[in-house]
């Protein structure tokens, strides 16, 4: 058990290329750290720094009390679970779980108590003596995370262990993780490039883009105030709509946008916070034409183009209303469901 | 099922088109396999003049002669240390290229060149650098006070055809074992490492047995070389000598059949080749497809 902690880390290759710029981050002991971001914004850099796999540039990262950077993976105390899960072909699963332990020379009892016990943990006692190969993509999963278990180690790194599995298998797989790492309430550091995968496992959310951190909070946090407007379109399925804040000046009732700071220019909406127009709901009325509707099952997506705006806008209903495409619909949003954000800098404006 | 059948317009053209290689492995295969099948039972005089059927003769006699045996004993120590040497500097070279990453490409260009050189070539290369009289390397071992005359010495004899024989072989191993290492997922070195595994211990607990595949395959590849294809080298270094000590089988199959003109014998001698290669590939097909250790 450790807390993590990246001071001003920052991550060169040769030849110049910046993947990880400046990254300041605590992490408390116990906490569970997702660091969510598109391909390329230095997540996994970032996670692999941590692991002593990549070398550290620049900055100090401590993980408990000790400053690790120029130690070995082998000694920082920290155990990793591959996105291609990383099992030892030609060991069995039971040997897969002990490599780590026979190298750190503990005893032959000893190993056997905590490959059993990471085994019962997580079901896979069944299948101590077959090889990987012969595993489902879901139990070698298991193994992998039952050969960073058995370490007991001080923090364990994720790195998109789930993209490999099939979209039922890694929703039980995530939901799996979570209580596990609860339950030991070893510190983690999970990365993903999937928005739901961060929103429902993480303690606090890392929104990476470009080498350096967008935003930080709890998943909640996140989604309700995005910082800036990468966040706002990265974080939330269907993205948060962007309207000129010049475009509602010019067609809403000037006391609906008096709260605005004068410095936002760009307005974003939630797509569910749109609501067909009822009378005396919401504070704001938008008009637009509807290009397509996509129904999906419990809630329904919508795209209108509105007069005068480039970019189409998609609204989100917990229903399938039935409305026809071509047809024109009036939709409601309440002031404080308005996002403001500076268009020059991106940031949000309070 | 459906089956895939092809249909011919002229009831000749599949014939046609076969006979090419039919004709090849007519003539240089079962032809000559078939002479030396019907010599190996035949003797002549010494003035062949004239031929008798001799049965099994000649193998019985092959298997009783001090030399044959001498020549079977000398075949295995050359085989062993040739594909011994050539496989474990091939694997060392690959290792070390694999670590690069920008001059990988330069130095498995240079490496693979060896590999374009003639066997004969080869002995010619290694005779002179070891040459006795006028070679670089036993001017050199004089300065660490070994004589080195393989003319005389067949220890010395046995260690140059081996070099000599290896050194052309190291290419293509180190080819193979390049991919090889190049197949195996980085993140599996990197969890042996977080594992707490030494670098030694990575390789000869992970990688060596991943590679596994790839050198049981090299191996019967580099002895069936080592047996086979090293007629040149033999011939442009040491002919067999001295005193039969580098008198590998297919060199006396040379020997005794082409200069010593007994051909009952040398027939003989290639049908137990024969034999032996069969054996060698009926192992090769066996156990490589069914992958030796995963």
């Amino acid at each position: 058990m450790a807390s993590i902690t990246m001071d001003n880390l920052h991550k060169v290759y040769t030849g110049g290329v910046r993947a990880v710029t400046g990254i300041n981050l605590d992490i408390a002991d116990g906490e569970m750290i997702v660091l969510v971001g598109p391909s390329g914004c230095g997540k996994s850099t970032l996670l692999r720094m941590v692991a002593g796999l990549e070398t550290i540039s620049e900055g100090t990262l401590h993980i408990g009390e000790r400053v690790v950077n120029n130690l070995e993976p082998a000694d920082r105390d920290i155990a990793m679970v591959f996105q291609n899960y990383a099992l030892y072909p030609h060991m069995t699963v039971f040997n897969n779980l002990a490599y780590g332990l026979k190298n750190r020379g503990f005893s032959k009892a000893e190993i056997d108590r905590r490959v059993r016990d990471a085994a019962e943990m997580l079901e896979i006692g069944a299948f101590l003596d077959r090889k990987p190969r012969q595993l489902s993509g879901g139990q070698r999963q298991r193994v992998a995370m039952g050969r960073a278990l058995v370490r007991e180690p001080a923090a364990f790194l994720f790195d998109e262990p789930l993209s490999n599995l099939d979209a039922k298998l890694r929703v039980q797989m995530r939901v799996e993780i979570r209580q596990l790492q609860k339950r030991l309430a070893t510190t983690s550091l999970y990365v993903t490039h999937d928005q739901l995968e961060a929103l429902t496992m993480a303690d606090r959310l890392v929104v990476l883009n470009g080498g350096q951190i967008e935003q930080v909070g709890t998943p909640m946090d996140v989604y309700s105030r995005p910082a800036t407007t990468f966040v706002a379109g990265f974080i939330g399925s269907p993205a948060m709509n962007m309207l000129p804040a010049d475009y509602l000046r010019s067609t809403q009732a000037s006391d609906n946008l008096a709260h605005l700071p004068q410095a936002a220019d760009l307005i974003g909406i939630r797509p569910e916070d749109l609501a067909l127009e009822t009378p005396g709901d919401g504070d704001l009325s938008l008009t637009g034409k509807l290009l397509l509707l996509e129904p999906a099952g419990a809630e329904s997506h919508l795209h209108l183009k509105f007069d005068g705006l480039h970019e189409n806008m998609i609204i989100r209903l917990p229903h399938v209303p039935s409305v026809i495409e071509g047809q024109a619909l009036s939709f409601t949003v309440r002031r404080d469901n308005l996002h403001p954000f500076d268009g020059a800098t991106g940031k949000r404006v309070s | 099922m459906q089956t895939k059948r092809m249909t011919f317009s002229s009831k000749w053209l599949p014939y046609a088109l076969l006979a090419p290689q039919v004709i090849i492995t007519v003539i240089f295969f079962i032809w000559p396999a078939s002479q030396a099948l019907y010599q190996s039972v035949l003797r002549q005089d010494i003035f062949g003049l004239r031929t008798e059927f001799v049965g099994l003769d000649n193998f019985v006699r092959l298997l009783n002669d001090p030399l044959y045996l001498n020549s079977l004993n000398v075949t295995f120590w050359f085989s062993v240390g040739t594909t011994f040497l050539s496989m474990s500097v091939a694997l060392l070279f690959a290792v070390m290229v694999n670590r690069m990453i920008r001059s990988r490409d330069t130095y498995t260009t240079f490496l693979v060149w060896p590999y374009a050189v003639a066997p004969a070539i080869a002995g010619v290369l290694w005779w002179f650098i070891f040459n006795p009289s006028i070679g670089i390397m036993p001017y050199m071992l004089k300065g660490f006070g070994y004589d080195w005359n393989h003319r005389s010495s067949s220890t010395d004899a046995m260690i140059l055809v081996i070099i000599a024989a290896a050194w052309k072989q190291i290419s293509y191993n180190f080819l193979f074992f390049l991919a090889g290492l190049q197949s195996i997922p980085q993140s599996l070195i990197e969890a042996a490492a977080i594992d707490g595994a030494s670098r030694m211990k990575r390789f000869w607990t992970i990688v060596f047995p991943l590679l596994s595949p790839i050198t049981f395959f090299l191996m019967v590849v580099n002895v069936v070389y080592a047996m086979f294809d090293t007629f040149g080298v033999i011939h442009a270094t040491t002919e067999g000598g001295p005193a039969q000590a580098t008198n590998i089988l297919v060199y006396k199959v040379y020997r005794d059949g082409f200069v010593n003109l007994n051909l009952g014998s040398s027939a003989a001698q290639s049908v137990i080749l024969m034999g032996i290669v069969i054996i060698l590939t009926v192992i090769q097909f066996r156990y490589i497809e069914r992958r030796v250790n995963y």
